[in-house]
């Protein structure tokens, strides 16, 4: 079976980030003073061929931990679908 | 004691190492490529600066998977001497050869400029022969230097006198304006419990040869050489 993998991957929230930061304040210079606290992030999608969804996932699983994301920095989660 | 020195794809201070290495200090430098599986008899292994894949996903990430890792790391391991300088601090700590990350610069700039730091102590063979009162003015370039840790790390950091190198003013004081990045406690450079892998940001590379008009960076290749040799 194939699922695709949706993955998100977020700056700690104990740590600063400054693209979000400086995107927060480039919004304000657009009158839109309402909006606070951007962080960003990344998203990956990926395909995944396994004969489970749950196979599928202790893939992705490991991929995160090993390559897409840095847990000393950044936090992961993902949504797969079978594709 | 042999060097080698590793080219990624988008290693861009290799050229600068091993130029160094050889034509001014006199070493015998082997070039390694990413994708040998062998270090060829090295002592020393540097894993220079540049942009390893483009610094796709995360600085370091990428390189950290290349097939020459899998040596770095046994070499480490049985107490064999590596050194990464700016993006190779960034693939030893992708491969938890050393504690912490890097994080993206505080001020979100690139930062291309001379600041200055000094040893923190003289435990390891990078800073075992330089004063550690002495400012040492070397070049920072990295958008990237922002070291992090959590708490107990740095503790323990502190405790085994891992921190090899902080960020300081001209006169050597560690302040806050000194520090270029927001590195936590101003760490420029660390090394692991064994005291024989390192990292650091500044480039003393680029700070070596007095045609440059700086030598302040030929101090830490010294006091490698100096400790070796004695």
């Amino acid at each position: 079976m194939k699922f695709r993998a949706e993955i998100d991957i977020m700056p700690l929230k104990a740590l600063l980030d400054p693209q979000g930061k400086a995107v927060t304040s480039s919004l304000k210079n657009l009158n839109l003073s309402e909006i606070e606290n951007v962080r960003i992030g990344k998203h990956i999608s990926l395909e995944i061929e396994a004969t489970d969804k749950a196979t599928a996932s202790l893939k992705v699983e490991e991929a995160c931990k090993k390559l897409l994301a840095n847990q000393l920095m950044e936090s992961y989660e993902f949504e797969l679908i079978e594709a | 004691m042999k060097f080698g020195v590793i080219t990624f794809p988008g290693s861009n201070c290799d050229a600068d190492m091993i130029y160094v290495l050889e034509s001014l200090f006199n070493q015998k430098v082997e070039r390694l490529w990413h994708k040998d599986t062998d270090l060829k008899g090295v002592d020393f292994v540097i894993l220079p600066g540049g942009f390893s894949y483009g610094d796709y996903l995360r600085s370091g990430a990428i390189a950290n998977y290349s097939p020459i890792m899998t040596e770095v790391v046994k070499h480490a391991e049985k107490g064999g001497y590596v050194m990464g300088i700016c993006n190779g601090f960034q693939i030893l700590c992708e491969s938890k050869l050393l504690p912490g990350t890097l994080l993206h610069n505080n001020n979100q700039k690139f930062i291309c400029k001379n600041i200055h730091l000094k040893a923190d102590n003289n435990a390891s063979i990078v800073n075992a022969h330089i004063d550690t009162k002495q400012a040492l003015k070397i070049p920072i370039a990295h958008g990237e230097g922002r070291y992090f840790a959590s708490e107990e790390t740095i503790a323990e950091l502190n405790a085994n006198n891992q921190i090899i190198f902080r960020y300081c003013d001209e006169n050597g004081d560690i302040t806050e304006e000194s520090n270029p990045n927001g590195s936590l406690e101003n760490i420029a450079g660390v090394c692991n419990a064994g005291k024989n892998v390192f990292g650091m940001m500044p480039h003393p590379e680029r700070a070596a040869d007095a045609e440059l008009g700086n030598v302040d960076g030929a101090l830490i290749f010294e006091s490698i050489l100096g400790l070796i040799k004695a």
